[in-house]
């Protein structure tokens, strides 16, 4: 090992393409699908789906990383690395835009993490075939957000019948409507539905389950309006008598005296929290980069290098961004290379997402201010991505959440020690 | 490729290092700082860890290449333990980096073997100057050619060491371009005054104001040899050397206030299962993690010969202040008013991590 700051080829190259996705397909319909929340961008989705498939890619953005030619020297992986860095890049391009790329998302993730090596064959399979799909994840409820211990969502087993009835409410799915609505041009998806197998079992009665899109008992009610990230669509889903095959469940159907339910979901977390981090600095980026482009047009520059007392306020501000960003994401380099390289990464996981929710608002909130009326206009995007950039502080753990893992992490405290 | 965790050997360093700064600078460093005075031993235990020696290439005596990463990390340890005393362990790099980094061949050859040799002896370098748009690349002191010689005037502040060494680089202004010239002891001209500098903090670094009236060296002194050198690089490893100081003297603060937090108790719990506490403290970790990254980055840049080296070490050092003064602050806010006494190192952290804004050329890697 050494300490080692080059971009791998793989991935650079990768970002060039993707840069050029990002403004031929983003950029150019980012204020439409801004404007027209729960419109689906199907040019965006259709070719993504094509391109991915043809990168061999089929499974949506997944860390899988690429087969060694035969007798090729065998490298470190860097699968989570390279799915950073597209995450950033298509964030940049837009954000709402990155979260419905067909694939697997969260809901893939989830069966990832908890399912066993069938269960992902079954359930995986599926997005690679020719029309986009998708799959959500489901755990927030009204009465249970960052306390998911709290869900109320049950699953019982009905013995006669050998299947699973869940009943309860989900909110906050992000792309709940593409992973269950049947559409004309969308395969067959899925949402992982969070629920308790044993009420009196807390955190060890959980389990996720594979609940198939048009499962009787499910229904769609309402799509959430929201401040940003519009194009992403954020669906509310109640399951009533809804009932899924005993095999859907992922992990042991029986609830042993371990959290072992709950470490599935918290596994997924260590492996999202840095990609949700690199998706915002993704916005961040855009939005410095755009302030960067205006100063310059304006003949402002940017004097690096002198001491911090001669500098003008704005030169001040821009330099405090560009630390910002720029530390944040080597804080979520090193995470994924962590993941990339089977260390344990929940310290490092948390510490990327604490950054970078507060960085990404920072950085957007500024350039608003600094760019005056322009910022606050619609005729640019900045706006917009001052309003998209506030989910990174909120989903996949929110900030506060966040520094509760960290403050864990360092003190060697349990949850309990510190709640 | 990206990789984050130290090699073999700049891993062995790390832990020899951090032993020094732990067993011989923290327990030394609240008596140096009140006595204003460093043991003399305690600087030779430091110095025969061979830091400089080992960039320096052996056909200079050393017996290694240098790295700015290795030096980088090297220099968080030893600051993690007391700034001060690691600061006085380096004095000597502040002369001899340069000459490795820039100097001519003949400079090398006549310095680099006597200063690797044996003893730890205070060479020495005066950038800073005393006002207060102090600017490291338009500097207030000159240098003028004349005839063969170059003539050096101005005032020089915080010069490490100035009293007793044997010789030192004087940065001054020739023709709007940051450049050094060495200066030998008892140059005429030459006057290091009696009264060490008074500072709020690093109070056991002897520090001295240097007055230059016309101070005549010839050219061959100039740093780099006739033709001078670019003072960019010079810079830049100041900066990576100040944040990765910045961030060691950081740590120090977390990790004393983060052991108080632990033990004290108020209202029935310890003080670190408080929220308030406890999110501090997160934010403390998070905050120097992000920066230890941005100066092991730029410090990378600048073994790899990177252009963007130069504008990276600026943010480095610049992110790296403001982070200590947080961290620092925060440090003494933890210990409640047991953070105001002396007898806790918290303060000194404090005070210490103040500097590193305006501190840069103190210390080099
Ligand atoms: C656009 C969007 C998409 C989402 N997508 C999904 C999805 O796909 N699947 C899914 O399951 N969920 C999803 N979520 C839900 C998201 O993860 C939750 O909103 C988030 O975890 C916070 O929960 P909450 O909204 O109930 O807030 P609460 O938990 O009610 O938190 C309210 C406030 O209290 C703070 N707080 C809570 N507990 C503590 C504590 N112990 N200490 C200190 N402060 C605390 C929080 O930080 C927050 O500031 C999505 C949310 C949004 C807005
Ligand atoms: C120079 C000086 C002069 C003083 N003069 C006087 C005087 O004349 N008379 C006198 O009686 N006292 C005096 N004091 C004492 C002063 O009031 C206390 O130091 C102060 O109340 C804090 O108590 P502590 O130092 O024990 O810190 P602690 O109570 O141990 O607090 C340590 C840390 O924990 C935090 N903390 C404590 N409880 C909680 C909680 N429930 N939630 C979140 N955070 C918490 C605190 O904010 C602090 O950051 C003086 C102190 C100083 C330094």
């Amino acid at each position: 090992m050494t300490i080692e700051f080059e971009t791998p080829k793989p991935i650079a190259q990768m970002q060039t393409m993707l840069q050029s996705v990002a403004e031929n397909m983003m950029r150019s319909v980012s204020r439409e699908f801004d404007e027209n929340e729960h419109a689906i961008p199907w040019d965006y989705v259709e070719f993504m789906h094509t391109a991915m498939k043809a990168a061999g890619l089929g499974g949506g953005l997944t860390p899988g990383d690429d087969k060694p030619k035969e007798g090729a020297e065998k490298r470190p992986p860097i699968g989570y690395q390279r799915l950073a860095a597209q995450i950033e890049m298509l964030s940049w391009g837009d954000v709402g835009f990155y979260l419905i790329t067909p694939g697997g998302g969260l809901g893939a993730a989830a069966v990832q993490a908890a399912g066993s090596p069938e269960q992902r064959i079954k359930f995986l399979a599926r997005f690679n075939e020719d029309k986009p799909t998708y799959a959500a994840m489901c755990m927030t409820e009204a009465g249970a957000g960052s306390d998911t211990s709290a869900i109320r969502t049950r699953a019982l087993l009905d013995e006669v019948a050998q299947e699973w009835v869940i009943n309860g409410e989900k909110i906050f799915v992000t792309g709940g409507d593409k992973s269950f609505t049947e559409y004309e041009k969308l395969g067959k998806g899925f949402i992982v539905v969070w629920a308790s197998i044993d009420p009196m079992a807390g955190r060890a009665g959980m389990r996720a389950f594979v609940v198939e899109s048009g499962t009787k008992g499910v229904s769609i009610v309402k799509l959430e309006h929201k401040l940003g990230i519009r194009a992403s669509d954020t669906a509310v889903i109640s399951l009533v008598d809804a009932r899924v095959p005993y095999d859907n469940v992922l992990g042991s159907a029986t609830v042993e005296k371990t959290t072992t339910g709950f470490k599935g979901a918290m596994a997924t977390f260590d492996a999202t929290r840095p990609l949700v981090a690199a998706s915002g600095l993704g916005v961040a980026r855009a939005g410095l980069e755009f302030l960067k482009e205006k100063l310059t047009e304006n003949g402002v520059t940017i004097r690096y290098g002198l001491p911090r007392n001669k500098l003008t306020s704005i030169e001040r501000d821009v330099i405090d961004m560009e630390i910002q960003l720029r530390s944040a994401w080597l804080l979520v380099l090193k995470a994924v290379w962590m993941a990339d390289n089977k260390k344990s990464n929940a310290l490092e996981s948390s510490m990327s997402k604490v950054r970078a929710g507060d960085v990404t608002s920072k950085i957007t909130q500024k350039a608003v201010e600094i760019m005056g009326p322009l910022g606050y206009s619609r005729e640019f995007l900045l706006e917009k991505w001052f309003r998209d950039a506030k989910i990174t502080d909120i989903y996949e753990g929110t900030g506060q959440i966040n520094r509760l893992v960290v403050a864990r992490q360092i003190l060697g405290y349990s949850g309990k020690e510190l709640r | 490729m990206y990789s984050f965790e130290p090699n073999e050997e700049q891993q062995m360093l790390v832990d020899a290092v951090g032993k020094y700064a732990a067993n011989d600078l923290h327990p030394a460093a609240h008596e140096a700082e009140e006595s204003r005075e460093l043991p003399k031993k305690l600087i030779s235990k430091g110095w025969e860890l061979g830091l400089l020696q080992a960039s320096v290439p052996e056909s200079f005596g050393g017996f290694g290449d240098r790295s700015a990463v290795t030096s980088a990390l090297a220099v968080e340890e030893m600051a993690s333990g007391d700034l001060a005393g690691a600061l006085a362990v380096m004095t000597p790099s502040l002369f001899a980096t340069p000459i490795l980094l820039v100097g001519s061949e003949e400079q090398k050859k006549e310095y680099l073997p006597k200063i690797i040799e044996g003893e730890w002896r205070p060479y020495t370098a005066a950038l800073i100057e005393y006002s207060f748009d102090f600017d490291a690349n338009d500097l207030r002191t000159t240098a003028k050619l004349s005839g063969s010689d170059y003539v050096l005037n101005g005032e020089k502040a915080f010069v490490p060491f100035a009293k007793d060494s044997e010789a030192l680089i004087v940065y001054a202004n020739l023709d709007d371009q940051t450049q050094g010239f060495i200066v030998p002891k008892n140059t005429a001209g030459l006057s290091i005054a009696d009264e060490r500098e008074k500072l709020m903090g690093i109070n056991a670094l002897p520090l001295y104001r240097v007055k230059l009236d016309n101070v005549t060296v010839p050219a061959a002194n100039r740093l780099g040899g006739a033709a001078g050198h670019s003072f960019e690089l010079i810079l830049a490893s100041m900066q990576i050397a100040s944040a990765s100081a910045a961030v060691g003297v950081s740590k120090a603060s977390l990790e004393y206030s983060m052991n108080y937090a632990k033990e004290r108790e108020a209202f029935g719990v310890k003080i670190a299962q408080k929220q308030a506490i406890a999110f501090m403290l997160a934010e403390m970790a998070t905050e120097i993690e992000a920066m230890r990254l941005l100066v092991w980055e730029a410090a990378w840049m600048l073994d790899n010969g990177k252009e963007e080296a130069v504008k990276q070490a600026y943010l480095a050092v610049t992110g790296a202040a403001d982070m200590a003064m947080m961290v620092t602050d925060r440090g003494v806010q933890i210990l409640g008013g047991h953070g105001y006494i002396r007898e806790h190192p918290v303060e000194m952290y404090m005070r210490n991590g103040r500097g590193f804004a305006m501190l840069t050329g103190l210390a080099i890697v």
